[in-house]
């Protein structure tokens, strides 16, 4: 599903770069739920934000879905996000103004899909996440979980290849947190792929796959036995 | 354009911060305000002058005699001399385009001594000795019996019409006029009709106090001979007065003997360039009311740009994740700029509305209090209003377009950074 070969990435600070990735070679397979672990100013949420076409390579290949991804330009960088990928960001990032149902709807109604049918998937995506009695009230109206649960249905509703997770837990006890988790889990389990970014070691623990990134490159890479968050709710 | 979410989200931006929005919008109100007030005041000004003109015919010049201050054909100079009623038929043979040449001669004047009589009552008024033609050159109302015509001329009739401020002096309110008698230098004239001219200027009542009788009539009566007062002349339409004047003169000097040189000799003045002077003054007027109006418009369209660069600072974070859902940036683009051509199209209707109000007001404030000199009816035109909508557009695309730029140079990533 992901190919990454020999991925570099470098900010300019001022005069001095910084090279943050430093040749990664990665790869996921339909289907997995893949971790991936580093403590701060390893290079993690930078892959994430390569994977996720938001922040470009200085060098290397990425395909992703066996479509080559290079040479981007914005509307295109938009067009390939809202088809291959759903994001689910640490803080949550709903959309304030809008209620659950319409933050959900909002990758749909960027494919152009009509009204009536965008707002059915959206109810049929909260549906999955629990919350279909809350469909109408506004993101200041719910809880941190329910917020993440809302974001997870919007990445959900346009139904990607792949599923990206910065820090999903991150601003959320543990026993949300492990209700979150579960959640991806179970979506993992309809066997769709997702890529979590954490420093967390129980939520690691929940994938199936641990990729350690240090200072820019894999550490280690490594297939864990996975631990059912259910367990903890 | 009408996509029901696009305009459900302007509405939640703009009345998200109410005080801000009509902050912002009064700017726009009070340019497109005060850019309608400065024409309709223009226009305004132009009417009160144009009706100072009157009805006369604007393509006109008139043209008198002076003495000669050169010799010629060794005639002296400082030679007074007159024109002679055949100058007339000289005019008519030898320049085209002209449509009247009234040759007119005239008793009493500014300031003049009663001259007419009738009965115990006596006072002082303009007597012209006129043609028939000069009813289309100086247009009047006949408002009971008839003006002049050919047979009055050809048999020099004694008769008269008078003003309407003739008949106020001479006659009592009801008594019958036509074809009562009055006594003009010790003649006779029989009354046959009596007029009333439009205009609204200082001369308005002097205008209403005039007499007018058959040239022929005039000349046998006063012992004019075949002298000539003036000319009025006017040229038909689609060829300018100014332009024909100088072989006008020219064929009257060489008539009259009077050297081709002699500048002072015929005096004349041309009303068409007159009122060409105050046409071009008009677009003048014109061009500053829309200068200032825009200029005042722009101060309002800034305020709208940089609002909108606030908003979009605001919502960076919102735009990166808008983006990271994948939205078109070009769809972003599009609804910064429609949130700002909303914002002053809406104002600017506003304004324009107010305006009209605020003309229509002064227009009933002028009906009520009667005319003031030189101000009548200001308004705009149709074309003026659908001009400022189409400003109005133009400027909000403008006002909007630095924001939207603004909106989609950040990156996704940088805009979801921003906390």
């Amino acid at each position: 599903m992901i190919e990454i070969k020999d991925l570099h990435k470098s900010y300019k600070m001022g005069s001095n770069s910084l090279h943050v990735l430093k040749g990664i070679n990665f790869s996921v397979e339909e289907g997995e739920l893949v971790a991936i672990m580093g403590s701060s100013g390893s290079g993690k949420s930078t892959l994430l934000n390569i994977l996720g076409m938001l922040d470009e390579a200085n060098s290397g290949e990425y395909t992703l879905d066996g479509v080559p991804i290079k040479d981007l330009n914005e509307t295109k960088a938009a067009k390939y996000r809202n088809k291959f990928l759903g994001f689910v960001f640490q803080s949550f990032n709903l959309i304030n103004y809008k209620n659950a149902m319409e933050n959900v709807a909002l990758p749909l109604y960027y494919q152009k899909m009509g009204r009536k049918e965008r707002q059915e998937k959206a109810l049929k995506y909260l549906g999955q996440v629990g919350l279909t009695e809350w469909a109408t009230h506004l993101p200041n109206e719910l809880s941190g979980g329910q917020k993440q649960r809302v974001a997870i249905a919007r990445a959900m509703a346009a139904e990607p290849k792949v599923l990206l997770a910065d820090e999903p837990t991150g601003a959320l006890d543990s026993k949300t947190s492990y209700e979150v988790m579960d959640l991806i889990q179970k979506i993992n389990d309809q066997g769709n792929t997702i890529l979590v970014v954490t420093h967390e070691e129980d939520i690691a623990h929940m994938c199936k796959r641990i990729v350690h990134l240090k200072d820019g490159i894999i550490v280690k890479d490594e297939k864990v036995k996975q631990v059912r968050a259910s367990e903890y709710v | 354009m009408f996509n029901r979410d696009r305009w459900k989200e302007i509405l939640e931006v703009l009345t998200s911060n109410w005080f801000r929005t009509v902050l912002t919008a009064f700017g726009v109100f009070w340019g497109i305000l005060i850019l309608i007030i400065l024409l309709a005041a223009g226009k305004g000004l132009e009417n009160g002058i144009k009706a100072d003109f009157g009805d006369i015919a604007t393509n006109t010049m008139f043209m008198w005699t002076r003495s000669t201050t050169k010799s010629y054909q060794g005639l002296p100079k400082g030679r007074s001399f007159e024109f002679k009623i055949e100058d007339v038929q000289t005019l008519k043979d030898n320049i085209p385009h002209l449509r009247f040449i009234s040759p007119r001669n005239r008793l009493g004047g500014f300031r003049g001594g009663s001259n007419v009589i009738r009965g115990l009552k006596t006072g002082a008024y303009n007597v012209y000795g006129d043609y028939p033609e000069i009813i289309n050159q100086d247009p009047m109302t006949v408002t009971s019996g008839r003006f002049l015509n050919q047979n009055d001329i050809r048999e020099k009739r004694k008769i008269a019409i008078i003003g309407s401020g003739v008949k106020n002096d001479l006659y009592e309110k009801d008594e019958e006029v036509l074809g009562t008698y009055i006594k003009i230098q010790g003649v006779n004239f029989m009354v046959v009709g009596t007029y009333k001219k439009n205009s609204n200027d200082g001369d308005g009542e002097e205008a209403q106090k005039e007499i007018f009788v058959p040239f022929t009539t005039f000349s046998q009566a006063f012992n004019r001979g075949n002298d000539v007062g003036w000319m009025a002349i006017t040229a038909h339409d689609g060829h300018s007065i100014s332009d024909l004047k100088e072989r006008v003169i020219n064929t009257v000097k060489a008539k009259r003997k009077v050297h081709p040189e002699d500048d002072r000799a015929i005096g004349y003045f041309d009303l068409y360039e007159q009122y060409n002077r105050v046409e071009s003054l008009f677009g003048a007027m014109g061009f500053i009311a829309y200068f200032v109006g825009i200029l005042v418009l722009l101060s309002g369209i800034i305020g709208v740009s940089n609002i909108m660069l606030i908003v979009v600072k605001e919502r960076t974070k919102e735009i990166g994740i808008r983006r990271a859902l994948g939205e078109d940036p070009w769809s972003i683009k599009k609804q910064i700029l429609m949130e700002s051509i909303f914002l002053t199209l809406i104002s600017g209707m506003a304004g324009i509305s107010f305006g009209a109000l605020f003309i229509y007001a002064v227009n009933a404030l002028l009906d009520a209090n009667g005319p003031v000199d030189m101000f009548l009816n200001p308004s705009v035109s149709l074309g003026v209003v659908v001009g400022a909508l189409v400003i109005l557009v133009v400027s909000g695309l403008l006002a909007g377009f630095i924001p939207a730029q603004s909106a989609i140079k950040v990156r996704p990533i940088d805009a979801l950074r921003t906390e």
